[in-house]
C-alpha cells in the first residue's frame, strides 16, 4: 500500500522522475521537434543538394522572382537564394551550437565550483559575473567586436562567454540547492570524495533543469550571431550566413522582393522550433497551475 | 529602510565603475599594436603616429584609464577617430533621438505587457492565457529584424500606410513625426512586449498560487479584491524586476531597429563606430547605454524595496 | 439537537491523469451539533484535510467534489452558486490552516487580515471589527494587543502567528470552525499553551469545530466526538471516551496501540546496561563546544552546543531529548564529522576521533553511521534503491557484482522490505519504506553505532511505531548501539537505556532512563514530562493548573554564555546565582547527573507537588 506523500514535504525543482520516461512531448513540442529535425537534416545534407554554389552569380536578375530554376528567387546580385540558404543552415547551426556548448562548459564548471567551494572563490567569481550581467550583453559584444574584429572564433567565444553568465547563475543556484540535500550530506558522511559527489550525487539531479537551459541558450546564440551578422558585425560577406543574407537584401523589401524575408523566416522557424520544445519540456516538469480558482 | 536604499545605491555606483573598467579594457585587448589595428589597411606611418598621439598610447594603461574616466565624469567624451569631432557634439542630437524612440516604446509596451500578462494570469490555462502564451512564444523566438521586415512588408510595401524609412530631418507636424516613427516603435514594442508579458504572467501566477491566496478564498474574499489587494502588492516586486530586466531587450532591440529603419539614433552611431573601429566613440556610446541601464535597474530595485514590507520595516 | 453540519456520502476525487480521476474520499458521512467539537483523525493520505475543506464547499486544485451532500443548517452547500458560497465562507464557516507562515499575506498588516472577513461580509463595521480583534488577542494571551494589528506578519513569532490565525478565524463569529492540524508543527511545550487557548476560546464563543489531526492524544483533550479516517473511508465514529477506551474498529485499535504510553522506563535493560559498562564506550564526547561561523578562541560565531559531555555505551541506546534549537541534531553531526567541533574531543572506542571528515580513516567513517530525518531528501532521487544500499558495501568492503547484490537483498530483508525494491527509485516508495532504506544503507556499513536523527518524526504514528520496533529488533540481533535523537519523550523512553536532556546547547540532565523519569529531575525535564499529552480526557485541564506553577511560556531558546540556560523559564530559579554561574552537577544516583544550583532535596520537594 503506498501512502500519499507527506504534506509537509516541499516540492523541490529537481523532484523529477527517475522511473518515468524523461518526457513526452505534447503536440506543440512535437511540432518543434519536427522543425528542429528538419533543419538539422538540411544542415547536414544541404550543401550537397543545393543546385548552385552559394557564390555563383547564377542569374542576371537581381531580386529575381520565384521560378522553377530559382526556387526561392535570386538575391540582390543575382545569386540563388535557395542554395545560399541551404549552405547557411550549416553555418548558423554550427556556430550557435558551438557557442552554446562553450557557454555550458564554462558556465557550469564555474557555477559548480563557486557553489561547492564557497567562500572567497564564490564571491570573486560571482562579482565578476555580476558585473557582466549588469550591462546589456549586446554592448559587451559590440565592444569586443570593435576591438577584435568579427572573425568566426571571436563570434563563438564572445557569444559563448556572454551566455555563460546566465548559466553560471543557474548552475550555481542548482548546485547550492542540491548540495544541502541530505543525500549529499550522507555521501559526505560516508567518506565519498568530491569527484564522486559531483558526478554521482549532484550532476544527475542537475541534468534535467539544465536541458531546458541548453535549448534557451541555443536560441539566444542563434539570435545574437545572426543579429550581429545583420548589423554587418558578424559573419562577413560573401559567406552565406542567414543574418548576412537579410542585411544584403534589405533594400529589396521596398520593391516588394521577399529576398530578405526568406532567410529571416528560416531563422525564425528554427528558433521557434527550439523554443516550442523547451517550453513543452519545462511545462511538463513545472508545477501544476491551478486550472481554476473558485 | 533608507539604509537599504543607500546600500543599493552604493552597489550601483560600484557596478558602474566596474563596467567602465570592462569597457575601457576593450582598447587593451586589441591584438598587436593598437594604432595599426585600428587603421587596418590604411596604416601609413604618419597615420599610425597620429593615432598614437591622439590616444596617448605612449602612456601606461592605468594612466590612460584614469584620464578617460575623469574626462567622462566631466562630460568630455573624447574625440572620434573617424570623424575627428568632439564626441559630445556628435552624440547629443542622436542621444535625444534614441531617447524619444525608447521612451515612446516603453510608454506603449509597458502598460500593454502588464495588461496582457495580468489577463493571462487571471485564468491560467484559459483561452486568453493560451493565446498570450503562444503568441509571445512566437514573437520572442524570432529575431527583431524578422519582425521589422514583416512589418515593413505589410505596412509599407503592401498596404502603403507607413514609410519604410524614417525621415527625421524635416517634419511638418507631429503627425508626420508619428508616422515616420510608427514602424520602428511598433517593431520594438512587439519584441519587448513579448518578453515582458511572459515574465509578468509568470510572476503573477507565482503569486496567485501562494498559500495565502488560498486562505483568502477560504475567507470568502471576492476575486476582485484578492487580485487587487492581496496579489498585487506581492507582485509589485517581481513585476518591477521584470520591467527592469526587459530594458536590456529594449537596448538591444534599439540597435537592430535603428539599423533597419536607418534611424539617426545613438545605437546606429555605435554600430557604425564598431565597424570602423572608432574606439573612443564605441566606448563613449557603450558607457552611455550601460549607465542608463544600470540606472533603471537601480530604480527598479528601490521600488521593489519600497513595495516589500519585510524590507521597509524590519523587526 | 438539530445538527449544524450534516455530511452525507461525500465523495471527492483527484485528477491523476487527463480525464482520469481517483477517489481520495470515498463515502464519508457524519454530523456535528452546534457547539460540538468533532475530531477527524487519520494518517497522511487518509483524506482528512480534504473532508474538512469540503465543509466550506472547497476542493483543492486538481480535486473535485464528485458527489454527496453537505447540509449547513439545512442548506446543501454543494448546490449553492459561487457568490452565495463565497459569502458563506469566512462568515458562517471559517478555516484555520496548518501553517501560519503560509496563511498570512506578508504584504498586508495583521489587523487588516484578521478583520477582513468580518468587515467584508458585513458582519460588523471596521471599528467594531478592530475592537473585537483586540479582544480576541487578549483572550488568546497575545502580548501588546492594542498595537498588534498594525504589525506585519514577519514581525511576529511563529507561535503568536498560530494564535493570530485563530483570531482571524473567529473574528466574524462563525458557527463552525475548521482547524487543520494547528498545533502539529509546534514544540511540545508550546503546543500546550496553544491547545489550551484554542479550547478555551472555542468554548467561550460556542463555536462548533472540526479538528483535524493525526495526534490522538491532542484530540483527547479537545474533542467531544472522534471520527477515524483511513484511505478516504470512515473507520469509526463515536464519543471521545468510547473511542479512547473501547475502540471497536481494528484500525482504531492499531492506532491506539501505536501511541506511546506515557514515558515509563520499559526499554532499558539493566543487566545489559551493567555489562555494557565494562566495555569501553563506543562513543565519548568530552567538553564539546560547536556551532557555525568562524571560530575564535574555541568559540564559534554562533554557538549551538556548549561544553557537552556524552557517552554511548557498547551495545546500548542513548536517547537525546530536547526541543527544536537545542542542538541535538548538531551533536549528531559533530559526532559524524560533518561539523567540526570548535573545542573538545571525540573518542571512538577509546581512541581519538578526528573532528573533520577529511582527517578520519575509512574504517572510522564506516563504524559511525548517521540516519537523517527526512527520508525524502536523504535518498538521491536519481539512484535506484539497490545502488543506494549497495554503495557502502562497495566503498567500505569492496563488494561488487553478484556478491554485492546478494548482500543488498539480505539487508533489505533485514529491514523488512521485499528484495524487488532494489530496482526501484525512491519516489516509488512510501515515507516509511524510504526510512527503512535509509536504515538499510546505514546497516550496510556494519557500523558500531548508528546516529538516528529524528528518524520517525516525519512519519505517521503507526508507520513510525513500526520503524521503532524494527530498530529494537535490530539492536537485539546485531548488537549495534544507537544514539537516538528525538523531541518525543515517550518514544525515547520506550527505547533508550540512558537518556540525555539537552536545553539550549547544554546538557541539563543525563542518566539511566528509569532514573530520569523518576524524581528528582531537572526542572526542564519535569516540564517536558508534564507536556506529553496523555491519552485521557481532562489531562489538559489538570496540566494547565499545574503549569501555572511550572512557568512554561514558550519563547525562543537563547544560548547563554554563563549560567543555566533554563533560568528565564525556571520556576525555582535563584536570581543572582542561576543566571551568572554555571550549574554544578548533582548525582542522586551514580550515573545520573542533574545540572542545577538547587540541592537535590529542594528539587524533590518542589517536584513532589506535581
Amino acid at each position: 500500500m503506498s501512502e500519499a506523500s507527506n504534506d509537509a514535504t516541499q516540492e523541490i525543482s529537481l523532484n523529477s522522475a527517475g522511473a518515468r520516461p524523461l518526457f513526452q512531448l505534447s503536440l506543440m513540442g512535437k511540432v518543434g521537434a519536427g522543425i528542429l529535425l528538419f533543419w538539422i537534416i538540411v544542415a547536414l545534407v544541404g550543401p550537397y543538394v543545393a543546385p548552385f554554389h552559394p557564390a555563383d552569380f547564377a542569374s542576371d536578375d537581381s531580386f529575381g522572382p520565384v521560378s522553377a530554376k530559382y526556387l526561392l528567387g535570386t538575391d540582390y546580385i543575382g545569386r540563388d537564394i535557395l542554395s545560399r540558404l541551404l549552405h547557411g543552415a550549416r553555418l548558423t547551426m554550427a556556430l550557435s551550437f558551438t557557442a552554446t556548448v562553450l557557454a555550458f562548459v564554462v558556465g557550469i564548471s564555474l557555477g559548480f565550483t563557486a557553489a561547492l567551494a564557497g567562500g572567497w572563490v564564490d564571491m570573486v567569481i560571482s562579482r565578476i559575473y555580476d558585473a557582466f550581467l549588469s550591462m546589456p550583453t549586446i554592448m559587451l559584444g559590440l565592444v569586443v567586436i570593435a576591438a577584435l574584429g568579427s572573425s568566426i572564433p571571436v563570434l563563438i567565444i564572445t557569444a559563448g562567454l556572454i551566455y555563460s553568465c546566465g548559466l553560471y547563475r543557474i548552475a550555481r543556484a542548482l548546485a547550492i540547492e542540491i548540495k544541502v540535500m541530505d543525500f549529499v550530506e550522507a555521501a559526505r558522511a560516508r567518506g565519498e570524495r568530491l569527484p564522486w559527489i559531483i558526478s554521482r550525487e549532484i550532476l544527475p539531479n542537475a541534468v534535467i533543469p539544465l536541458v531546458s537551459e541548453f535549448g534557451l541558450r541555443l536560441v539566444f546564440s542563434i539570435l545574437f550571431i545572426s543579429g550581429l551578422s545583420f548589423l554587418g558585425l558578424g559573419v562577413q560577406p560573401p559567406t552565406a550566413d542567414w543574418g548576412v543574407m537579410v542585411r544584403e537584401n534589405l533594400g529589396g523589401l521596398v520593391y516588394g522582393s521577399s529576398a530578405a524575408f526568406v532567410p529571416a523566416a528560416a531563422i525564425a522557424s528554427l528558433t521557434i522550433g527550439i523554443n516550442l520544445i523547451v517550453d513543452d519540456f519545462s511545462a511538463q516538469r513545472g508545477q501544476e497551475i491551478a486550472e481554476e480558482m473558485i | 529602510m533608507w539604509l537599504v536604499v543607500l546600500r543599493r545605491l552604493g552597489l550601483g555606483i560600484i557596478t558602474l565603475w566596474v563596467v567602465s573598467l570592462l569597457v575601457f579594457a576593450g582598447t587593451e585587448i586589441l591584438p598587436g599594436d593598437v594604432a595599426e589595428a585600428i587603421l587596418g589597411q590604411s596604416a601609413t606611418p604618419e597615420a599610425v603616429q597620429a593615432i598614437r598621439d591622439q590616444l596617448h598610447l605612449d602612456r601606461p594603461a592605468v594612466v590612460r584609464y584614469a584620464d578617460w574616466l575623469t574626462n567622462l565624469l566631466r562630460g568630455d567624451l573624447g574625440v572620434s577617430l573617424a570623424a575627428n569631432m568632439e564626441i559630445s557634439e556628435m552624440i547629443s542630437g542622436r542621444f535625444k533621438n534614441t531617447l524619444v524612440l525608447a521612451s515612446l516604446t516603453a510608454a506603449l509596451a509597458v502598460p500593454l505587457a502588464l495588461a496582457m500578462g495580468l489577463a493571462a494570469a487571471m485564468f491560467p490555462g484559459g483561452r486568453v492565457d493560451r493565446l498570450v502564451t503562444i503568441s509571445t512564444l512566437f514573437l520572442l523566438s524570432v529575431p527583431e529584424f524578422f519582425i521589422a521586415a514583416t512589418l515593413v512588408l505589410v505596412f509599407a510595401v503592401h498596404l502603403q500606410w507607413l514609410p519604410a524609412i524614417t525621415y527625421m530631418t524635416e517634419y511638418e507636424s507631429v503627425w508626420q513625426l508619428m508616422e515616420s516613427l510608427a514602424l520602428p516603435i511598433l517593431t520594438l514594442t512587439t519584441s519587448v512586449v513579448a518578453h515582458m508579458a511572459r515574465m509578468t504572467r509568470a510572476a503573477i501566477i507565482n503569486v496567485m498560487t501562494s498559500p495565502y491566496i488560498e486562505m483568502a478564498i477560504l475567507k470568502g474574499v471576492p476575486r476582485g479584491r484578492i487580485v487587487l489587494r492581496h496579489a498585487l502588492f506581492n507582485a509589485v516586486g517581481p513585476v518591477v524586476n521584470v520591467i527592469a530586466l526587459n530594458l536590456a531587450y529594449l537596448v538591444s532591440g534599439v540597435v537592430i531597429v535603428e539599423t533597419v529603419f536607418a534611424y539617426p539614433g545613438l545605437a546606429k552611431l555605435m554600430v557604425d563606430a564598431v565597424s570602423r573601429r572608432d574606439m573612443p566613440l564605441v566606448q563613449a556610446c557603450a558607457m552611455i547605454f550601460c549607465t542608463a541601464y544600470i540606472l533603471f535597474i537601480l530604480i527598479a530595485d528601490v521600488l521593489a524595496i519600497l513595495a516589500n514590507p519585510r524590507l521597509r520595516e524590519p523587526k | 439537537m438539530e445538527s449544524l453540519l450534516r455530511v452525507e456520502n461525500l465523495r471527492v476525487e483527484a485528477k491523476v491523469a487527463p480525464e482520469r480521476y481517483a477517489a481520495i474520499v470515498k463515502d464519508v458521512s457524519f454530523s456535528i451539533a452546534p457547539g460540538e467539537v468533532l475530531a477527524l483523525i487519520g494518517e497522511s493520505g487518509s483524506g482528512k484535510t480534504t473532508v474538512a475543506l469540503s465543509a466550506l464547499g472547497y476542493s483543492r486544485p486538481g480535486c473535485r467534489i464528485a458527489s454527496g451532500r453537505i447540509f449547513l443548517d439545512g442548506t446543501d452547500v454543494l448546490t449553492l452558486d459561487r457568490e452565495t458560497l463565497r459569502k458563506l465562507r469566512g462568515r458562517r464557516v471559517s478555516y484555520l490552516a496548518q501553517s501560519a507562515a503560509a496563511t498570512f499575506n506578508p504584504a498586508l498588516t495583521i489587523g487588516e487580515q484578521v478583520t477582513e472577513s468580518a468587515v467584508l461580509h458585513g458582519v460588523m463595521d471596521r471599528e467594531a471589527a478592530d475592537a473585537r480583534a483586540v479582544d480576541l488577542y487578549r483572550r488568546l494571551d497575545l502580548p501588546d494587543a492594542e498595537n498588534l494589528g498594525r504589525r506585519y506578519p514577519h514581525q511576529v513569532s511563529g507561535g503568536q502567528l498560530q494564535r493570530l490565525m485563530a483570531a482571524m478565524a473567529l473574528c466574524s463569529g462563525p458557527e463552525l470552525m475548521v482547524l487543520d492540524e494547528p498545533t502539529t508543527a509546534l514544540d511540545v511545550t508550546t503546543q500546550i499553551e496553544v491547545l489550551g487557548a484554542f479550547k478555551d476560546i472555542i468554548r467561550d464563543q460556542q463555536t462548533a469545530a472540526i479538528y483535524v489531526t493525526h495526534d490522538l492524544a491532542v484530540v483527547a483533550q479537545v474533542a467531544d466526538r472522534i471520527l477515524v479516517l483511513r484511505g478516504g473511508d470512515v473507520m469509526e465514529i463515536g464519543d471521545t471516551a468510547q473511542i479512547l477506551n473501547q475502540p471497536a474498529n481494528e484500525y482504531t485499535r492499531k492506532l491506539m496501540a501505536a501511541i506511546r504510553p506515557p514515558p515509563s522506563a520499559t526499554g532499558g535493560d539493566l543487566d545489559a546496561e551493567d555489562a555494557a559498562q565494562r566495555q569501553p564506550p563506543v562513543i565519548q564526547v568530552k567538553d564539546v563546544t560547536a556551532g557555525y561561523g568562524r571560530v575564535t578562541n574555541g568559540k564559534p560565531a554562533t554557538t549551538v552546543l556548549r561544553d557537552v559531555n556524552a557517552t554511548v555505551n557498547d551495545r546500548s541506546v542513548l536517547g537525546v531529548i530536547g526541543e527544536s534549537g537545542c542542538g541535538k541534531s548538531t551533536l549528531a553531526r559533530v559526532i559524524a564529522g560533518l561539523l567540526p567541533a570548535a573545542k573538545g574531543e571525540l573518542f571512538l572506542d577509546d581512541h581519538k576521533l578526528e573532528e573533520r571528515l577529511a582527517d578520519r580513516s575509512l574504517e572510522e567513517l564506516q563504524r559511525v553511521q548517521i540516519v537523517f530525518q527526512m527520508a525524502d531528501v536523504a535518498l538521491n532521487p536519481r539512484q535506484r534503491i539497490g545502488d543506494i544500499v549497495g554503495r557502502p558495501l562497495e566503498l567500505y568492503m569492496g563488494l561488487k557484482g553478484a556478491r554485492r547484490d546478494e548482500r543488498v537483498a539480505e539487508l533489505l530483508a533485514m529491514v523488512e522490505l521485499p528484495g524487488s525494491f532494489s530496482s526501484r527509485y525512491p519516489e516509488e516508495l512510501s515515507g516509511g519504506q524510504k526510512q527503512r532504506v535509509n536504515l538499510a544503507r546505514a546497516l550496510a556499513a556494519n557500523p558500531d553505532i548508528i546516529l538516528a536523527d529524528e528518524v520517525t518524526s516525519a512519519l505517521d504514528t503507526i508507520v513510525g511505531a513500526a520503524v521503532i520496533d524494527l530498530l529494537k529488533g535490530l539492536r537485539e540481533r546485531l548488537g549495534v548501539s544507537y544514539m537516538f535523537i528525538s523531541h518525543d519523550l515517550s518514544t525515547v523512553a520506550s527505547f533508550a537505556d540512558r537518556i540525555m536532556v539537552l536545553y539550549a546547547g547544554r546538557v541539563v540532565e543525563d542518566g539511566p532512563t528509569h532514573s530520569i523519569l523518576g524524581l528528582p529531575s531537572h526542572p526542564y525535564t519535569q516540564l517536558l514530562l508534564s507536556s506529553v499529552p496523555e491519552l485521557r480526557q481532562g489531562w489538559l485541564e489538570d496540566v494547565m493548573k499545574t503549569r501555572a506553577a511550572l512557568a512554561g511560556i514558550a519563547r525562543a531558546v537563547e544560548i547563554t554564555e554563563v549560567g543555566c540556560p533554563f533560568y528565564p523559564r525556571c520556576p525555582i530559579a535563584i536570581d543572582g546565582v542561576c543566571d551568572t554561574r554555571t550549574a554544578p552537577y548533582r548525582e542522586p544516583v551514580p550515573g545520573h547527573r542533574i545540572a542545577c544550583h538547587r540541592e537535590l532535596t529542594e528539587l524533590a520537594e518542589f517536584e513532589q507537588e506535581f
